[in-house]
């Protein structure tokens, strides 16, 4: 896009920026750059910092450290609408308008034209129709936005804040829920607001649409930068290597050579197992003293995997079985009937029940699975929180305390010790180590490979390349909703799995099924 | 297990006793218990006796509060259940006629229960259906008209007593002992405080939160028919215009004032019914002093900001900065 060889002059500058959330360092002295004209893709995994770093700069979250320029000048807004006053507009991934009211009442919400006091609709209407024709939109203003596809509501969105001389637009996933034409108006309407000088931040995990649309990549992990490319210049190998890796030294798997030695009964394996517009069926066994890794981009279906396989979520194909015995996984409670456990990676939403305390969050898979008839007494609660609050080294060692005051990574093995109460065959860990601190990390890779050798089977997922490869026996490579590699042994190491993400989609079908 | 009464009970037993003795204050009579044909009289035991009615309802309540939910029908369902039971019991047996009437009380909370639980309906707009029709049908049960009843055995639940207590208190203090023995005794309690604390992390545990979420309903809705059949006992005929009216907001203001928060969760049974006492002591003291009693839903409305601003998270901690700087100047 750029043809001059000057650099074109910066737009928006944000020099160190720093955010914290307790304890949780969301964002550690990040430096980020855009220039006017161009559209810059923000990339990194959950986690990695991307929305903090869009709700600070545009004031929805106060900042800790650092400054942000915007056109040259210092700007601290205090709020989202501050924000967009001064320049700077965000369009989420959720349109945030409003669906029952008109299209062309949201294009002017707050700045309807008024004579008299009184709106004057046939003027607003006309006006909006005008916007949108700039857009490429020729649709009825006078409908409620919710009656028109996401696609048409993100046009909206995008034309409100471009009329309310936005001169920075932040786009948050804005193609998740598009089709393929959708995604092609958007981005000519993206190229045609860069040429008019407006700066475009793309927020995506869409690798092959950051390809086609950025000019400039830059990509964060776990809060801080980690580089600022060209993105005519930066394979696709290595846009993941920096997304994914850490220093990322050829560690192979310390499990691969003892895997070997003795054949594992399988414990519960999936035939052409999926669910249609959610995961592609896969075949999957799982094996008793064996940890299977779960490695892949954000939304390439490994969580999707481990709802299917914990019955979270229903399949609508293929064959489970436990210990070779077909089951139905219809529900949570017959994932834990046949001795499932599944530690989801949003803890606090999906995992911990906050107010109640950690000896109440010990016993309530256990509690769940015996019924309601058979109360764990008062001591036998005691004593299993206790038991479990010693193994795993849970802090502070009061089980009586609420387990929302708890760290993330205690939290985290309060969430294993519920499940370990119920004595699992096959435990299915989501993210185990995100959001942890360095110390608890490496006690809960500890844990992993100690539960492992007592016989559990264990279905870990995790953007930590490196970690994944320490423990794994097997690491299955998924892309687009679908498992497309399977790595075992010896073959498993960081590279090899980096390149099955990365491979081209075509020719990775192929060698999956050859 | 949770003990019954946990410590922080304090602040209710507090108000109660501030209200009792502002209550001596204005009717100095009011501790006085005499015996009579075997019944005990008084104030107090007025308090307990015209209590039972919302200290039943809030036995409920708490329960479906816990689960994240709530139960506008509660007094609908009492007319129901009281019209009910004055319609048959001139031609019935008296377990026929409890039978009748509880059960009218389970099929409305299984009603709710359904919206809330299998068809996912919020609780305020899936209960609200039946309070409003739950009139109606009240309505079309009595035909319109106020029904008396002389069925000795129904007076007798109204105004009979036991053991010197009258027979409603009775029930309701045998209740409240029920209801604690199932939710605690069996593992009832925990399951509902986690389908209430976070219901999705309760389903992937394992927890049937449906289930759950239904039993609180049905259990409510038994509770109401309870306190309909006694309401109706007490005045000897069923008033299906009047008959718990607006008594679901009583309930709901007695389970806030026993210290469960609306956003579910932690509950407390003997604190919620220690919220209804506290709400009757109330009534009871202004109608005895003599003020109008207009002046009572203006002291409740008062009373309930005050609950409210102590469990804000927001004015605690407005107050502990308050105590803090008053602190740092002393």
């Amino acid at each position: 896009m750029e043809n001059s060889p000057d650099p074109a002059p910066s737009l928006l500058e944000v020099r160190g920026l720093s955010k914290s959330f307790g304890a949780v360092r969301a964002l550690q002295e990040v430096d980020f750059t855009l220039r006017a004209g161009e559209i810059h893709a923000l990339l990194g995994e959950n986690g990695a910092g991307k929305s903090t770093l869009i709700k600070v700069v545009t004031g929805v979250f106060p900042r800790d450290a650092g400054i942000v320029r915007l056109g040259g000048e210092e700007v601290a807004p205090r709020s989202a609408k501050a924000a967009l006053q001064a320049g700077i507009a965000t369009v989420y991934q959720e349109v945030n308008l409003l669906p029952n009211l008109s299209v062309a009442q949201n294009l002017f919400l707050d700045r309807q034209p008024m004579r008299f006091g009184i709106v004057r609709e046939g003027e607003m209407r006309r006006r909006a129709k005008a916007l949108l024709a700039d857009f490429g939109l020729d649709i009825d203003v006078s409908a409620p936005l919710g009656s028109y596809s996401v696609a048409v509501q993100h046009v909206t969105a995008i034309a409100r804040a471009v009329d309310l001389s936005a001169r920075v637009l932040i786009l948050d996933e804005p193609t998740a829920s598009l089709d393929r034409h959708e995604v092609e108006i958007l981005f000519g309407i993206m190229r045609q607001l860069a040429k008019r000088g407006i700066g475009i931040v793309f927020v995506s995990h869409f690798l092959d649409q950051v390809y086609e649309i950025s000019d400039r990549i830059t990509v964060l992990r776990n809060g801080r930068l980690v580089g600022e490319r060209e993105a005519a210049s930066l394979p696709r190998i290595e846009l993941i290597r920096m997304m994914l890796g850490r220093e990322l030294a050829e560690t192979t798997s310390a499990r691969a050579a003892a895997g070997e030695q003795m054949p594992r009964e399988i414990c519960a394996s999936f035939e052409n197992y999926g669910k249609a517009g959610y995961i592609a069926p896969f075949n999957l066994e799982l094996r008793h003293g064996e940890v299977v890794g779960l490695a892949g981009l954000l939304g390439s279906g490994r969580t999707e995997t481990a709802r299917l396989v914990f019955g979270a979520e229903r399949a609508d194909r293929g064959q489970a079985r436990v210990e070779g015995a077909p089951v139905r996984l219809q529900s949570p409670r017959d994932g834990v009937r046949h001795g499932f456990g599944y530690c989801p990676e949003e803890r606090k939403t999906d995992g911990i029940v906050a107010e109640l305390t950690v000896r109440e969050n010990i016993v309530l898979a256990l509690q769940a699975k015996r019924g309601l008839h058979r109360p764990l007494s008062r001591r036998e609660q005691d004593e299993i929180a206790r038991r479990y609050v010693k193994m795993l080294d849970i802090r502070p060692s009061d089980p009586e305390r609420p387990v929302g005051l708890l760290s993330g990574g205690n939290q985290q093995k309060v969430l294993l010790a519920r499940w370990l109460a119920t004595s699992p065959r096959l435990l299915v860990l989501d993210e185990p180590t995100r959001g942890i601190d360095v110390g608890a990390h490496a006690e809960i890779i500890r844990l992993i490979r100690g539960l492992c050798d007592d016989g559990l089977a264990l279905l870990v997922i995790s953007s930590e390349l490196d970690e994944i490869v320490t423990y794994s026996d097997r690491v299955v490579v998924l892309r687009d909703r679908a498992h497309v590699e399977e790595l075992a042994g010896e073959a498993i190491d960081v590279g090899s799995i980096l390149t099955a993400i990365a491979a081209d989609g075509a020719s990775i079908a192929h060698e999956g099924r050859a | 297990m949770t003990a019954l009464l946990p410590r922080r009970g304090l602040a209710q037993i507090l108000a109660l006793i501030v209200i009792l003795a502002v209550d001596r204050v204005v009717s100095p009579q009011f501790f006085d218990l005499r015996l009579q044909d075997g019944r005990l009289f008084g104030s107090l035991i007025d308090v307990l006796n015209r209590g039972t009615p919302v200290a039943l309802l809030s036995l409920g309540m708490v329960l479906v509060i816990a689960t994240r939910g709530i139960d506008l029908s509660v007094g609908a369902v009492m007319a129901i259940s009281g019209a009910i039971a004055a319609s048959l019991a001139d031609t019935h047996g008296l377990p026929v006629v409890l039978a009748a009437a509880l059960g009218a009380g389970l099929i409305c909370g299984l009603w709710n229960g359904f919206l809330v639980a299998v068809l996912g309906m919020q609780p305020i707009v899936a209960t609200l259906i039946l309070m409003v029709a739950g009139r109606g049908i009240a309505q079309l049960i009595t035909e319109g008209r106020i029904v008396t009843f002389s069925s000795p055995d129904l007076v007798w639940l109204g105004n009979g007593a036991v053991l010197g207590l009258p027979v409603p208190i009775a029930i309701a203090i045998g209740m409240l002992i029920l209801t604690a023995a199932v939710v605690r005794g069996s593992a009832l309690g925990l399951l509902i405080e986690a389908t209430g604390g976070n219901a999705r992390a309760s389903e992937l545990a394992g927890v049937g939160t449906r289930a759950m979420i239904l039993a609180v309903y049905v259990w409510c809705g038994v509770c109401a028919a309870l306190a309909g059949v006694i309401a109706a006992a007490d005045i000897m005929g069923a008033d299906a215009n009047n008959a718990g009216l607006w008594l679901e907001l009583d309930a709901i203001l007695a389970v806030v004032i026993g210290g469960t928060s609306l956003f579910g969760g932690r509950f407390s049974l003997i604190l919620a019914v220690l919220g209804a006492l506290i709400i009757q002591t109330m009534n009871t003291g202004i109608l005895l002093s003599g003020y109008p009693p207009e002046f009572n839903l203006l002291v409740k409305a008062v009373v309930v900001l005050a609950v409210l601003l102590l469990q804000s998270p927001k004015f605690s901690g407005i107050a502990a900065m308050i105590a803090r700087l008053r602190g740092t100047k002393a």
